[in-house]
């Protein structure tokens, strides 16, 4: 973060049109995030402390999840619980021993939720003491909708995660996806630690990019099991994969004296190619052959680049992806009206934001103004007036502008799909492109217009 | 605290914003933080809604925790006013707010002075009630709100209609086959010459309740929702109401019955019971179905029952007195409809059920092992896990269960449909078992000859792993390609950069 000078961004300020609007807009409670992080984290068990309404949440929107006996649960909050009528270190002892009896994790996650804010329950203080008395770790994080937006319910359990590096005895690593990480190279460069959730093959498919670089990687947070945790010392470096990692970043930094290294994120072939170039140049090696590599990928995205080539987007933003995503996709040929976004951490996102800047230059377009907190009852409006080739956004708004002919993309498909590294390029163009190839194909149906209504 | 993954009933406000989006022209202002608007997604995912959902959400943050909404849900009642133009703004609390312990009813008051809509409050609460009952509560205050309304403003018609007509309460949105109940309803009525005065809540208007004691009587046929409201019509209009669930020919025929009762003491001279003849021996097929051989054959077979009131009573009665089925055990997650249950299914099966814990429902049927269960989704998954076969009868549930051809629950089109998905969930089930016996339906060994049979090409344990963890169906696809790629290369090692290699060269 230190090598982001303040005139830089002074500079980048003043060429970047950011705005802030009502936020009032649509976006998934923070508490997804255990969807993703039960199935990465194998023997971890998640516990949201909330309602009914939290409940009511996850069951609708992981669908079938559901029924796969996850390694989640709701504590759901009843009204003796709200009013202190009993004791909160009671009941969570209570189920923490049942989840210990019947799931026999090696950690539990506590969810804190709105509820829990509202009532000030004292997770933090509560956890270590039952810690102690149920010899099971526990680690709290606070995902909820007063502050945060979806994917940063990750942010809050991997910086919870990164506090807790050190303090696990080392397990023998037998499996795959430690050798991947003891088949790095023995390195001449300090210890270099990668943070962000993503399935383990891309996890090993970017790791072998950085190996033919020379750079080796000691660990990653998360790991796929709790025991793996990464030891994560003073002085080692740190770079992040995911654009809403800011809270895991600084506590990196401030808690555990780490070395962030502020690089775009890798999503899309220019993605990847600048996040590994950028940590090469901090560990002082000269990247090879990244050149003719990004072009190869270029080259296999040739023909759905035909398909955008000249196309326009609109990013609604609920999950923060939207800087990186839409830089791609100018670099792809299309053009950006608008990014909205959830949160935008200017300082984390900095070496993103000048490469949107650089490759909206490049490419001889105006770089899209950026809405922080969007209201989409505005957005739809400017949607109606501008009318965009393609919309991604919300299920909430999907349906009812496809109705009016507006094609859109579910922008949560690009959470779980896997979109990172050279490899996944294609995949994000596949989703892109797939409401215009739908399309083409209906082209007999006739009117796109199904509602009368505005 | 209870531990929990799956609930039969959402909170509170999903019920209250069902009707409210219900109605034509309403908006429901949320009183709730970020993320709790997912009833939008449901709405438009399940029910494929073409308009977007009058819901939006004065949002709860950090700032409103720390010092209150003070102005913004007055501001935001104000300029949902001014954008949409609605009838009516329903402020409506949630889990989170209602530990605030805001002066809600204040907010209401206040942006009402400035709104042309009428704003109300919703009085819902969270820990108290479940989805079905805010949403009976809900259509009650409305339909309360706006006779009072009527009443001060001398707008109020209490005349009955010339020629008999009902009030059919109980059409709302994303509630098991509504759509086409009411479309099944409809029918009926005009069969029995019966006009519909007004139906409610769905595409309606706030403003013909003022209409409403216009009609004969009222039909209610969900016990979930509508029934505070006929009461409440019954207490104030001395208006008589038909509750009887019109599921299943039999039922079908009291319902009828019991409208022919009402007209009556109306003195209109009807007799419905040749049009419940003609229709139960000709026009529904379901009847005669019962009586012929195939269904001989599933005299005594084991059955349990799960879901809302409405749908587990009515389904218990259909298998029971309709089919012949021996139902083991009927439940419902109506925990507070207990009474009513238990009276209507009590001497139809062995044991009653009351419970919304789904553990204890798994449990049960894996200890009863019936021949098949009718419920939820989750007893669906349940049923998947037992290998037993199983018909989906009430909500909760999923898009599937919102069919765009004319599936009926209700009627004598409603009672074809359900015998069909009785039937066809058994023979299934038998045809599985005669499978098991006489060994599948085809025993030769599949013999697959995979590119890799003769090449030389060898799979290191960390590429093994990686193309275990593809998807099967796609697996063989993707161990071809990486093999074509390979030979491609002249190289006899498959490690995980090829694998990732190949993908990229694809």
């Amino acid at each position: 973060m230190d090598n982001i000078k303040s005139a830089v961004k002074e500079e980048m300020e003043e060429k970047l049109n950011f705005n802030c609007e009502t936020g009032n807009y649509h976006t998934f409670c923070p508490i997804s995030c255990v969807a993703w992080l039960y199935q990465k984290i194998q023997d971890s068990f998640f516990l949201v402390i909330g309602t009914k309404t939290c409940g009511y949440f996850l069951q609708n929107a992981l669908g079938v999840m559901i029924f796969a006996e996850p390694r989640y649960a709701m504590a759901e909050l009843e009204e003796g619980d709200i009013s202190a009528q009993l004791s909160d270190f009671e009941e969570l002892k209570r189920l923490c021993l049942q989840i210990k009896r019947d799931r026999n994790p090696s950690v539990i996650f506590w969810i804190g939720t709105c509820t829990t804010e509202i009532i000030k329950m004292d997770l933090e203080g509560i956890a270590p003491k039952l810690e102690a008395e149920i010899k099971l770790p526990i680690v709290v994080a606070r995902a909820n909708g007063l502050d945060y937006a979806f994917t940063q319910g990750e942010d809050t359990v991997l910086a919870a995660l990164a506090q807790r590096s050190n303090q696990i005895a080392i397990t023998a690593k037998d499996d795959v996806g430690a050798k991947v990480f003891n088949q790095s190279l023995s390195s001449d460069h300090p210890p270099l630690i990668l943070f962000g959730s993503i399935p383990d093959s891309v996890v090993n498919q970017l790791v072998f990019e950085l190996n033919k670089q020379g750079v080796s990687v000691s660990g990653w947070l998360p790991s796929k099991r709790y025991s793996e945790l990464p030891i994560i010392n003073e002085g080692n470096f740190v770079c992040g994969v995911n654009p809403y990692l800011s809270r895991t970043a600084t506590t990196l930094m401030r808690r555990k004296k780490c070395k962030l290294i502020g690089a775009p994120f890798p999503i899309g072939p220019d993605g990847t190619r600048a996040w590994i170039e950028k940590i090469c140049k901090v560990l002082n090696i000269e990247p090879q052959g990244l050149d003719e590599r990004e072009n190869e990928i270029w080259k296999n995205l040739q023909d759905y680049i035909n398909l955008i080539e000249n196309k326009s987007v609109f990013f609604m933003g609920d999950n923060l992806l939207e800087i990186s995503l839409a830089r791609f996709l100018i670099k792809a040929g299309m053009v950006v009206f608008e990014i909205g976004i959830p949160y935008m951490d200017k300082r984390y996102q900095g070496a993103e934001l000048q490469l949107l800047q650089q490759t909206c230059k490049e490419k001889k377009i105006p770089i899209p103004i950026i809405i922080e907190k969007p209201d989409n009852y505005n957005q739809v409006d400017r949607i109606r007036e501008i009318r965009p080739d393609l919309v991604i956004t919300g299920m909430a708004h999907a349906n009812p502008l496809e109705a009016r002919g507006i094609n859109t993309k579910w922008s949560v498909e690009f959470t779980f799909a896997q979109i990172h590294g050279f490899t996944n390029a294609i995949e994000v163009l596949e989703l892109v492109t797939r409401p215009l190839r739908r399309n083409q194909n209906l082209e007999k149906l006739g009117s796109q217009h199904y509602t009368d209504l505005r | 605290m209870k531990l929990a993954y799956w609930m039969y009933a959402g909170p509170a406000h999903i019920g209250t914003l069902r009707i409210a989006s219900s109605f034509k022209n309403v908006h429901a202002i949320m009183h709730a933080p970020l993320g709790d608007d997912y009833f939008n997604v449901m709405r438009s995912m399940l029910e494929r809604k073409r308009d977007f959902t009058a819901v939006t959400a004065s949002v709860v943050d950090r700032h409103v925790l720390a010092r209150g909404s003070q102005e913004k849900v007055v501001n935001n009642i104000n300029r949902k006013d001014k954008e949409e133009r609605p009838d009516l703004v329903i402020l409506t609390p949630t889990c989170t707010s209602s530990i605030l312990q805001e002066d809600l009813q204040n907010f209401v008051n206040r942006a009402s002075i400035e709104t042309n809509a009428d704003v109300l409050l919703a009085d819902v609460n969270h820990y108290r009630v479940n989805e079905m009952q805010a949403a009976d509560r809900t259509l009650e205050q409305i339909i309360q709100f706006y006779l009072n309304k009527a009443q001060k403003n001398n707008q109020l018609k209490t005349s009955k209609t010339l020629k008999p007509s009902v009030n059919i309460i109980g059409s709302f949105n994303l509630a098991f086959h509504n759509q086409h109940d009411i479309a099944e309803l409809k029918r009926l009525m005009s069969d029995l010459k019966i006009t519909i005065n007004s139906i409610i809540p769905e595409g309606a208007s706030v403003q013909e309740l003022k209409d409403l004691p216009q009609a004969w009587f009222n039909l209610v046929p969900y016990r979930e929702v509508g029934l505070l409201s006929a009461q409440y019509l019954q207490k104030e209009f001395n208006m008589p109401f038909v509750d009887i669930t019109p599921m299943g020919v039999v039922e079908t025929a009291n319902c009828i019955r019991q409208i022919q009762y009402i007209l009556q003491s109306n003195s209109l001279n009807v007799n419905f019971e040749s049009y419940i003849d003609i229709q139960t021996r000709f026009v529904s097929q379901s009847a005669w179905f019962s009586r012929s051989i195939d269904c001989q054959n599933l005299t005594g077979k084991k059955a349990v029952v799960f879901g809302d009131s409405t749908h587990s009573a009515a389904m218990t009665k259909i298998l029971t007195k309709e089919m012949g089925i021996n139902v083991i055990w009927a439940g419902t997650y109506c925990k507070y409809d207990r009474a009513w249950f238990e009276r209507e299914v009590g001497d139809l099966c062995n044991e009653i059920v009351i419970t919304d814990d789904h553990n204890l429902i798994g449990d049960l049927i894996a200890k009863v092992e019936p021949a098949v269960i009718f419920g939820t989704q989750m007893e669906r998954h349940v049923a998947k896990r037992l290998n037993i076969p199983c018909g989906v009868i009430s909500a909760p549930v999923h898009i599937q269960n919102f069919p765009l051809s004319y599936r009926p629950f209700f009627g004598y089109e409603g009672a074809n449909q359900i015998a069909d998905l009785i039937y066809n969930s058994f023979t299934l089930g038998m045809e599985d078992h005669l499978l098991e016996i006489f060994g599948g339906h085809d025993t030769k060994e599949v013999l697959s000859i995979g590119l890799s049979y003769d090449s030389e090409i060898t799979w290191n344990i960390e590429s093994q792993a990686e193309l275990q963890k593809i998807p099967g169906f796609v697996r063989g696809k993707i161990k071809r390609n990486t093999e074509k790629f390979a030979q491609q290369k002249n190289l006899n090692l498959i490690t995980l950069e090829v694998m990732y290699a190949a993908k990229e060269a694809a």
